[in-house]
Formats: C-alpha cells, sequence, structure tokens
C-alpha cells in the first residue's frame, strides 16, 4: 500500500511538471507579444522593453522557467515595477490588474471552494442516493421519478435553472438576497445565503448525472454472481445491498466524481458568471480575455493541480474499495 | 460411461430405490415443481412439472444441457428468483418444511443453514473486495448471532483447514484473486459448509475448473458428505461427473424430467434417446480412440415456444417409429423395466430396447 502511494504521487508530481512547463510555454507559443498586453496605456518602445526585462523576457527560456518555479516554492524578488519581493507561493505579477497574481487567487479560490465543495456534497448524497434507491426499487413509482428527474437534469443548462432559482428566489419571493460571497469564516449565514442557490443549481444538474450513473451500475451489480452468493448466505436484504452491492456499484462512481470535482475546483465559470460571483473560472475567462498571461497560468497550474490531486485521492480510495488494485 | 456395459442390463449394482429411514423421509422432496419467467416474449416454461426427493448421504445428479432447467430447479428451491417475475407452483419440501409459497423472510433463514449452495464459478461468485475469510465468516455469523468475530473467524479458519486449504490462517486474509481456481472453489466449499447444512445444492461445481482439480473437488464433496451426511444435489452436464459421485440421476430436458433412476441403471442401460445422446457425445477412455462422437443433432429449443408433444422430437431421429404421436402427445414419465427408473418416451421398452442395441451401442455409447 506504501509503496503504491508512493509510485501514485510520484507519477502525480511528473504530471503536475508537464503541466507546468506547458503552460509556461504558452507565453511563447501565442501569436501575441505578452509585454503588449500588460503594458498600460502609454505604451512607448522603452516602456516595452522596460517590461521586457522586468518580466526577464530576455533571459533564456529554462532560467524564466527556473525562476517562476522558484518563486512558487520559495519566492523571488521581481523588482520593483512589479511589486518588489514576492513571497512564496509567487505566480508572478499582473500588469492589468495590478498586484501580484497570488493575491488575485487568494482572493477567488475560496469562492470557488465554497461554490465547489458544498455543491459536491449535495450532488453525490442526492445522486448517488437516489441512483441507488431507484435501483433497488427499479419499476416502482420512484424509479419512474428519478429517471423523469435525470432526463430533465441532464437536458437543462446552468445558466437557464441559475436564473429561474434567482427570478423565483431572490426577485419574486424575496426569501434570499442577491448571491454575494461572504468569508465563511466570518457570516456563516451569509456564506449559505449567498450561495445556497449555486449549490443548489450546481447539485441538480450534476446529481441528475449522478443518479443515473449510479443507477446503472447498481442494476449492473445487482446480477452479479457475488450478489446472488451473499443471497444464498441468507443475508438479509439491507446487507446484501449495504455490504455487498454497493460497495461494488459505487466504484466507477468515485472515479466519475473524483474527475467532476476536481475539475469543477478549477473553475466553474458558468455558476460563477450566473450568479455574479468572482471565482476561478471567471478569473480564468478575464484574463484570456484581457491577456494577461501570469494570471492565465496561475489559473491553468492551479487546475491542474486540483485535477492530479483529485486523480490521486481517486486512487487511494479505489485501492481501499478494491484490494485487487493495491498489487497492480 | 467408462464402466457400464454396451448391453442393458436388468442388474444395478446398488440398490435401485434408496431405503428411506424410518420417520423422516427424504429431506429433499420437490413434486410437480413448474417455475415460470414472465418476460416481454412471452412466458417462459423454465421448470415444467419435475419431481425427485433426495435422501440425506444421498447424491442425486441433475444432467441437462444448458436451458434445460436444471439451474433454475436450484434457484427455485434456494427461493433465489426474482419474485416479482417468476411464479413458481408445486412442491419444495426440505426437512419436512413446505417452501413453495413461504415469505422472504423465512425461506432467507433457511438458506445457508439448512441448505447450502455451491455455484459455478467462484471467481465471479466470490465478492472481490472481501477477504475470503470473511465472507466465510460472515455467512457463519448470519446464522449465529450470538458468535463474535473471534469465534467466527476460528470456525472459518477451521472450514478453510476441513477443505484441504494448507495454512488456513494465513489464507484467512487472502482475497479471492489470490486465490488458484480450484482454491477458490475449496473456499466456496467451505462457505457453503460452514453451518453445516443438510442440503447442499453444487451447480456444476467443477465445470471452471482443470480435469486434475475437477477429481480432487469431487473427491472433497464425497468426503464431506461422509462427514456432514448432508444430502446433495448435484447439478452438471458431465456424464462423467454423475458416473463418479451421484446415486442417483436426473436427466432432463426443455423443463421436463426425461429420464430418472439410479446412476447404475440409468448409466448402464439408458432408455430416452435424449440420453442416449448424451451418452454418445462424451469420449470413452476405453473405447476406439477413432470412433466418431455423435453430436445430437440441433439445438436446446425455445422455452417460450416448445416444440408439441414430446419437446425432443424435433431433433430425436426415431420420433417417427410411433406415428405421430411424438408430435402431438406429450409423454408422461413411466416405469421402464425396473422399479424406480421412469422414462419419458412413447417408444415401446421393446423398441428401445432393440434400437439401442442395435442402433446406439454399437456406435457411440458405452464403448
Amino acid at each position: 500500500m506504501t509503496r503504491f502511494l508512493i509510485r501514485r504521487l510520484l507519477s502525480a508530481a511528473l504530471t503536475l511538471f508537464a503541466v507546468s512547463v506547458l503552460s509556461f510555454l504558452m507565453f511563447f507559443a501565442l501569436p501575441r507579444d505578452p509585454v503588449t498586453g500588460m503594458c498600460p496605456k502609454n505604451c512607448n518602445p522603452e516602456r516595452l522593453e522596460r517590461v521586457r526585462q522586468e518580466l526577464g523576457l530576455r533571459d533564456p527560456l529554462i532560467s524564466q522557467y527556473a525562476g517562476y518555479m522558484k518563486g512558487i516554492f520559495t519566492g523571488r524578488d521581481l523588482g520593483s515595477a512589479q511589486g518588489g519581493r514576492c513571497d512564496a507561493p509567487c505566480l508572478g505579477w499582473s500588469y492589468v490588474s495590478n498586484e501580484a497574481v497570488s493575491d488575485t487567487i487568494a482572493r477567488v479560490l475560496p469562492v470557488t471552494l465554497s461554490i465547489v465543495i458544498p455543491a459536491a456534497i449535495l450532488w453525490l448524497l442526492l445522486g448517488v442516493g437516489l441512483g441507488m434507491l431507484s435501483a433497488l426499487r427499479r419499476g416502482s413509482w420512484l424509479d419512474r421519478a428519478a429517471i423523469g428527474f435525470s432526463l430533465t437534469g441532464a437536458s437543462l443548462q446552468l445558466y437557464f435553472v441559475g436564473a429561474v432559482l434567482l427570478i423565483v428566489f431572490v426577485y419574486n419571493l424575496r426569501l434570499l438576497p442577491v448571491p454575494s460571497y461572504t468569508s465563511l469564516f466570518e457570516n456563516p449565514l451569509k456564506w449559505t445565503s449567498g450561495l445556497v442557490l449555486a449549490w443548489v443549481a450546481l447539485a441538480f444538474l450534476f446529481s441528475a448525472i449522478y443518479a443515473r450513473l449510479s443507477r446503472a451500475q447498481m442494476l449492473e451489480t445487482l446480477s452479479e454472481d457475488f450478489v446472488r452468493t451473499a443471497r444464498a448466505k441468507g443475508l438479509a436484504k439491507r446487507k446484501v445491498y449495504g455490504r455487498h452491492a454497493l460497495r461494488a456499484a459505487i466504484t466507477p462512481v468515485v472515479t466519475i466524481a473524483g474527475l467532476d470535482v476536481g475539475g469543477a475546483l478549477g473553475g466553474t465559470v458558468i455558476t460563477e458568471t450566473t450568479f455574479g460571483l468572482n471565482g476561478m473560472g471567471r478569473t480564468a475567462v478575464d484574463a484570456v480575455r484581457a491577456g494577461d498571461l501570469p494570471t492565465i497560468m496561475a489559473t491553468v497550474l492551479i487546475a491542474a493541480v486540483f485535477v492530479v490531486l483529485a486523480n490521486v485521492v481517486v486512487d487511494l480510495l479505489y485501492a481501499v474499495i478494491d484490494p485487487r488494485v493495491r498489487l497492480g | 460411461m467408462g464402466r457400464s456395459e454396451a448391453v442393458p442390463s436388468g442388474e444395478p449394482d446398488r440398490p435401485e430405490v434408496p431405503e428411506q429411514r424410518s420417520g423422516d423421509g427424504p429431506y429433499l422432496q420437490v413434486r410437480d415443481l413448474r417455475v415460470r419467467f414472465d418476460t416481454e416474449d412471452g412466458v417462459v416454461k423454465a421448470v415444467d412439472g419435475v419431481s425427485f426427493a433426495v435422501e440425506r448421504g444421498r447424491t442425486l445428479g441433475v444432467v441437462g444441457e444448458s436451458g434445460s432447467g436444471k439451474s433454475v430447479t436450484s434457484l427455485a428451491i434456494l427461493g433465489l428468483h426474482n419474485a416479482k417475475r417468476t411464479t413458481i407452483s408445486g412442491e419444495i419440501s426440505v426437512g419436512g418444511r413446505q417452501l413453495v409459497g413461504r415469505g422472504e423472510e423465512e425461506i432467507r433463514r433457511l438458506r445457508g443453514r439448512d441448505m447450502a449452495m455451491i455455484f459455478q464459478d467462484p471467481l465471479s461468485a466470490l465478492h472481490p473486495y472481501y477477504s475470503v475469510g470473511k465472507q466465510i465468516a460472515e455467512a457463519y455469523r448470519v446464522h449465529h448471532p450470538g458468535a463474535g468475530r473471534r469465534e467466527a473467524r476460528a470456525r472459518a479458519v477451521d472450514m478453510l483447514g476441513r477443505v484441504g486449504i494448507p495454512q488456513p490462517a494465513r489464507r484467512f486474509d487472502q482475497f479471492p484473486h489470490e486465490f488458484s481456481g480450484g482454491m477458490r472453489q475449496r473456499a466456496m466449499i467451505a462457505m457453503a459448509l460452514v453451518n453445516d447444512p443438510d442440503l447442499l445444492i453444487a451447480d456444476e461445481p467443477t465445470t471452471a475448473l482443470d480435469v486434475t482439480v475437477q477429481a480432487q473437488i469431487l473427491d472433497l464433496l464425497a468426503d464431506l458428505q461422509e462427514e456432514f451426511r448432508s444430502a446433495i444435489v448435484l447439478i452438471t452436464h458431465d456424464l462423467g461427473v454423475v458416473s463418479q459421485v451421484a446415486d442417483d440421476v436426473l436427466v432432463m430436458y426443455a423443463g421436463r424430467a426425461v429420464e430418472h433412476g439410479s446412476v447404475a441403471r440409468v448409466l448402464r442401460a439408458p432408455q430416452h434417446p435424449y440420453t442416449w445422446g448424451l451418452l454418445s457425445s462424451v469420449p470413452s477412455l476405453h473405447g476406439d480412440a477413432d470412433a466418431d462422437l455423435l453430436p445430437i443433432p440441433g439445438n436446446p429449443p425455445s422455452l417460450i415456444n416448445l416444440p408439441s408433444g414430446c419437446a425432443f422430437h424435433p431433433r430425436c431421429r426415431w420420433a417417427g417409429v410411433n406415428g405421430d404421436r411424438s408430435r402431438t402427445e406429450v409423454p408422461e414419465l413411466r416405469e421402464a423395466g425396473v422399479p424406480g427408473h421412469l422414462v419419458a418416451c412413447h417408444l415401446s421398452a421393446g423398441d428401445r430396447e432393440r434400437i439401442y442395441r442395435d442402433e446406439v451401442a454399437r456406435v457411440g455409447v458405452a464403448r
């Protein structure tokens, strides 16, 4: 198990290294000169040259990359025009927002985390619960309702669901305030009331997919031989389903959930835009629009970290659930 | 098979009708069992009026092709069918208790304790995520609610040892994928026997195993039967297996019994053309190595649209001997010469003897 863990972490580190190199090369692969986008209004050749120097664009590629990585792990000095000393994790300086990229991230990342984590808990509980129940009561009204729910969820778009929720709960019934982000540690109640619609919208759409997936998995597992064996032993239904079938049916769901949650943590652009919340997704989109390369790189890297971490967690869960994985 | 002779003989080497011990009667008694599944295409008559009985300490071999209803019969005894889509009628009595029509909870209490099952493919029948020992201990604890973890573990280790698994205490914590095929089937047998059941149903227990291991598993079953005195129903398509371990044999075709009797009698003097076919499609160790096997032509019929009359008639070379009877009239199980040997065929006893002697035995069977 320890060897499995070490091997898995090593390959995760390798993946992140590759992503960091690729996103770094974006700087140079893009058709436009990264400097022009960062230069404030009164651009002249001298000024551009100075920005180039400050960004280290005149240095060899490798030492630029080394400097960037050094900044992330130990911090580095960016020069006076870029705010001087930049502490680890230093992600560079944005000429667009005129602040250290790490400060931007520190502001918007909690928003995304606050949207995604509660929503993920909701959609997993609701989706998996509904899917399992409808598989066990196959053909019942509950099953039919769950299938209808899945179909509805799968055919709707978030901005539509979000808009309907906003119109009903915020503007018509006035039950909730206009969505906004407040820190959980500052005011948990305001945190909840400001984000609950985003959770519900996300959870509704995702749980539709998860209900469908877990229903199919559970139905397949119920026809497995080992479930029949469990029944032949004389186990009560509750144990046959809860202990034997559920554990096997949940495995593929765990994989998909890891990917979805990891991906969502990197940014939920549509949700953030629909509810007017400023998280990672919107920051990334805005940075692309403004050509704000240091911010683009940071958002890409962080999203990659989440996806890779989620994958490691999935693999570990897998190894816990399925003993056969521990060998491979 | 190898040890049976070419000429039909009225002299069996085992008692024809098992002597019933006073008082209790056969442990398993099935009478006119019918199992139907409702499907979108129609009603599948998977089992259509089958009767048999098995005493404690005796083994009944149930033989037939896939789809003949042999596995369905065993699942019906344990009540493992989906109750919504299955209709079961007739009588199943286990240890004097009538099971047909009983509630799921009542049958559940008997499952694993009074009647246990060994499945065909132990790799898929064992849960891949739980250790072998845990699965056996679980089977014990279901029916011994007072037993603690330690007691159940000790019992499981003991059972693993008894089915011939070396270092059972160490093996307890291993997973099914860490066992070899034969070891897995031994573990499966240990699991079935952990509660000392009086009835053991083994559904093709050796099909997934290679030949040397097959023999070991059959020996093991025979030894354990001596020890536990259980009644065994052995489901198989392999008449070799039947001749090795069974006392009686029931040949099934399309959900019906076509021949039923002691192993000695049925294998030595088979009466039904289908049994002839089964015997002729197995190679013999003692026969001519170049002799052709005689497969039964055609395929098993659809259980939704059974052929009229004798369900076997489209595949039977002698269906026309009695005019149209085989096509129009369902043959009943009747005694064939010896008490306890039953056959469902329209051919007269004389015809059967003549055909078997002149046409079947010479070419294929019992070389």
